[in-house]
């Protein structure tokens, strides 16, 4: 058996894990540093569920190998709230029931923060499309969509 | 709108608050199937046949078997050889025996110390298959020539020279058919056809199965039903119920398809053959389409009468559906729902359930009620547009209301279907102009809903607060409706209710959170659970008090003095009362076990706004609307949430979504690439009515309200799209390819 060794930041935590190099990032979070908040709903990047934000950008993590998170920075949906306070995203998603079953709610709310960082006055068609590869199939998108344009009203109104 | 007194005296009820899951479910510290791991584990993979018919000359893994790492591997031999009926058929879909019936039958699984080594190893198992002829279709499989699925497949109903593939046969109507049409101005009829869609749930199927050799086990696993696992699992493995614990981890969606088992009993064999090690097995996205239960596909006649001012005065189908190679299509429930909306005097069904070289079909949210809605409420809408009347009118003078004989059956209680058509016709979307190539549909749907078997407990903390126990995993919010629900019946905040759902061992036997009867059923029992604790409370307050229980009442969490006495005593709250608990007779629980009945039937109305590129065929939704009678709302944004996913798996069912098999009869888009959900820059926000017309039999007026609103996208987007393009499409999926072909031909798909 020949593992490679990876040293890697993940949510500002130096971690070390030892990966099989056909191990994606998605099994690597999951299966050696024990952050299971990421999904994988399909494993071919089609459902976003596995969201994650490497070295600043927004990828399917089961799309990306372990290995190549050597000397990364990795986010994750555990990284996303404060020591405090949920991020605004993740409460607005609570108070407007954005959710339902709630599998697909880390990779969305990754992938919504990771627009509000780039544009925090989205139009709907913009967060649409933003939005269109992470897979939701309980909420039809609505109050999902909601939520995210609200979260970018109260973030332009408190800057 | 029939909003009626009670509403107002409601606190908790028809309120907003968070969910009590939310924190866990936004921070991803929600542990759902996979996300369980133990020591000593053990991953297993599966291996599916690459045929869809095929019998299994030899299975040889012998060079697997020796591969380092790999702690067991099990084939249909390890199975209990005496299985019959239902067991039996679960059995075979679970691990395929002399036969593999379709593409992704598992055949064989492998348990190793990584998943790696399974994988590697499945690909050193070698299977000798004989290749056998094949059958996808439902009309080719009812043929008299068709292949054979499975030998003597037909029970007692099937009538003499049907296919044998005919599993069964369904008939019933009521009134003169022949008088009917003959009362009737125009008679219409139509072939109607809808593909086999999935479920679709983002989260795949996991376990992770522990047993022993003394048939002592535990499972985690994510189901809508724990109990429902627990008892296939036993069947199959012919083992004792009760010696088998099952744990519902949280649930990735299921609309129907995880209340059945797949991967379970495998994991289950796994883990004995290797020495009772835990074992997990996780499916992928390929094998959850390839094998596990989509819903049937349908091949529809509808033949319906109408005067020239609209009235309905006879209907007949002929249904016939394909639901794998084991029966099981929803039939039966699509032939209940097909005229359920409509008064009238003649109707006539027939239901042929067909078997085919597929999966076998699960429950898919509604079952049977969208094709049927499909079928009935496209030809109606022809009809409208035949005699130039306003839908929801023409459903409006033939509408079901309190006391209406039902098309199947029942006598409706108190229902919703014209409060529901009222307000959609009132609704601004009806009226807003369209311009070209747009165009508007209309279409009503129907669920009966459910109640069933149902345990819970309702126990009184030492602070006051209140633990609820239930066995309905929650699918879409049910924690926070039964939380409202408690504190409703006591008189307490919402944020002292803690509602838990608990392992098979805790509860009794509770059915899966399935025929949208989790808020229904549970909070019903929790209703009476919690009333005996309010007994119990008020009995030893008037021990305190010294006075006749009778004599003390609950309100607002106090017991109260009543009566004569009232005003001679302190109230004493739930607080007081669980602080003294040790000393007035120990702890204070409560419990209901019951089939729950007094279910409330739920009807929808959807109105569709459409626009057709002339060019490619493609169908943009443009506004989309569904009214639906929740009964009583209990927390309404999640009642909203039911309508508009509802809503939105029949958009995809309409327009996306289908099963394409190749001519080898494997299945061609077995991933999300390929078998096309919606996603969000697809569609528009989707509007919502809730009507209040509460069910009677119901202590809070709840009628269930998750599966009714997949049932009219179909006929609703189909009459849209005849709308805007003057062509009707009488098959789904509306794929731009069919649309485009339509626009050049007039063809209508079938």
């Amino acid at each position: 058996m020949n593992k490679i060794h990876v040293k890697t930041n993940i949510n500002g935590d130096q971690v070390e894990f030892l990966a099989d190099s056909r191990e994606t990032l998605l099994d690597c979070l999951r299966d050696h540093v024990g952050l299971t908040g990421s999904k994988e709903g399909c494993g071919t990047g089609d459902c976003g569920a596995c969201s994650c934000i490497f070295d600043g950008e927004l990828v399917s993590s089961c799309l990306v190998l372990g290995v190549e998170a050597e000397g990364k920075s990795i986010e994750t949906i555990e990284g996303m709230a404060g020591q405090e306070d949920l991020h605004p995203l993740q409460k607005k998603f609570i108070e407007m029931a954005a959710l339902q079953c709630g599998f697909c709610t880390p990779g969305i709310l990754v992938a919504a923060k990771a627009l509000l960082e780039k544009n925090n006055n989205p139009t709907e068609t913009e967060v649409r499309y933003w939005l269109a590869g992470n897979l939701c199939r309980c909420t039809g998108y609505d109050k999902i969509i909601k939520a995210v344009m609200e979260t970018a009203k109260d973030i332009r109104e408190t800057a | 709108m029939a909003k009626d007194d009670i509403t107002k005296s409601f606190k908790f009820i028809g309120t907003r608050p968070n969910r009590p899951d939310g924190f866990e479910k936004v921070t991803g510290r929600a542990k759902y199937g996979a996300d369980i791991s133990a020591v000593g584990m053990l991953h297993g993979a599966v291996l599916r046949s690459p045929y869809a018919h095929a019998r299994i000359k030899s299975i040889n893994f012998e060079k697997a078997a020796k591969l380092d790492g790999v702690k067991a591997i099990i084939t249909r031999d390890d199975f209990p050889k005496d299985r019959e009926g239902e067991p039996l058929k679960l059995l075979e879909n679970t691990i395929a025996g002399e036969i593999a019936y379709y593409d992704g039958h598992a055949i064989a699984a492998v348990a190793a110390t990584s998943v790696f080594t399974a994988k590697e190893a499945l690909k050193e198992i070698e299977v000798e298959y004989e290749v056998l002829p094949h059958v996808i279709d439902v009309d080719e499989a009812m043929k008299p020539d068709a292949p054979i699925v499975r030998k003597n497949a037909g029970d007692f109903s099937v009538p003499e020279g049907s296919s044998p593939n005919v599993a069964s046969y369904i008939e019933f109507g009521r009134g003169d058919i022949t008088n009917g049409f003959d009362k009737a101005d125009i008679v219409k009829s139509g072939l109607f056809k809808t593909e086999a869609a999935h479920q679709g749930y983002i989260e795949p199927h996991a376990c992770m199965a522990q047993l022993d050799h003394n048939g002592q086990g535990e499972m985690w696993v994510c189901t809508q039903g724990h109990w429902y696992i627990r008892q296939m699992c036993s069947e199959v493995l012919d083992l004792e119920a009760s010696k088998l614990c099952v744990t519902p981890s949280e649930i990735g969606g299921g609309f129907g398809g995880k209340t059945t088992i797949f991967i379970e009993p495998l994991a289950l064999a796994l883990s004995k053959k290797s020495g009772g090690r835990p074992v997990k097995i996780v499916m992928s996205r390929s094998e959850v389409l390839r094998a596990t239960g989509p819903t049937a596909s349908a091949s529809m006649d509808v033949k319906i009468g109408m005067t020239k001012d609209g009235y309905l005065t006879a209907g007949c189908v002929e249904f016939r559906m394909q639901g794998g190679a084991f029966g099981g299509s929803p039939v039966s429930e699509a032939l209940q729902c097909a005229f359920a909306s409509y008064n009238m005097e003649a109707v006539h069904h027939i239901g042929f359930d067909v078997l085919a070289n597929r999966p076998r079909a699960a429950a898919y949210r509604a079952p049977g009620s969208p094709m049927a809605a499909f079928a009935v409420e496209s030809l109606i809408d022809e009809m409208c547009t035949d005699l130039d009347l306003d839908p929801i009118d023409v459903r409006l003078m033939n509408a079901v209301a309190e006391g209406s004989k039902s098309s199947y059956g029942p006598k409706f209680k108190k229902i919703g279907l014209i409060e529901t058509l009222e307000a959609t016709k009132e609704h601004p979307n009806y009226s807003i102009e369209l311009g070209a190539n747009q165009g508007r549909g209309v279409a009503a749907g129907y669920w009966m809903n459910h109640g069933g078997e149902t345990s819970v407990s309702v126990s009184l903390a030492e602070d006051g607060s209140v633990n609820v126990s239930v066995g309905t995993p929650d699918i879409g919010g049910s924690r926070a409706s039964i939380a409202l629900m408690t504190a409703e019946t006591y008189g307490i905040p919402y944020d002292s209710v803690r509602v838990n759902i608990l392992e098979t061992g805790a509860l009794g036997f509770n059915e899966p959170t399935h025929g949208s009867r989790a808020t229904l059923a549970s909070g019903k029992a929790v209703y009476e659970a919690a009333n005996q604790t309010i007994a119990e409370m008020c009995r030893r307050v008037a021990k305190k008090w010294q006075i006749d229980p009778d004599a003390v009442y609950w309100e607002n969490g106090y017991a109260k003095p009543a009566g004569p006495n009232a005003g001679d005593f302190t109230p004493i709250s739930i607080k007081q009362i669980a602080s003294e608990m040790d000393q007035t007779g120990g702890p204070i629980a409560g419990h209901h076990e019951s089939s729950i009945r007094g279910v409330g039937h739920s009807f929808g109305v959807h109105i569709a706004d459409v626009e057709v590129d002339p060019e490619t065929g493609r169908v943009t939704v443009l506004r989309y609307l569904v009214a639906q009678d929740a009964g009583r709302a209990v927390h309404p944004s999640y009642v909203e949430g039911q309508f508009q996913g509802g809503a939105v798996q029949g958009i995809g069912w309409a327009l996306n979504e289908e099963y394409v098999y190749g001519e080898d009869g494997c299945l061609q888009n077995a991933a999300f690439l390929d078998y096309r959900i919606p996603v969000a820059s697809d569609l528009p926000n989707i509007d919502t009515i809730i009507v209040e017309v509460p069910n009677p039999d119901h202590p809070f007026g709840v009628r269930g309200v998750g599966e009714t609103g997949i049932a009219p996208p179909l006929p609703a987007l189909a009459n849209a799209v005849a709308a805007a393009t003057k062509v009707r499409l009488r098959s789904l999926p509306m794929s731009p390819t069919k649309v485009l072909k339509a626009l050049k031909t007039g063809n209508d798909g079938c």
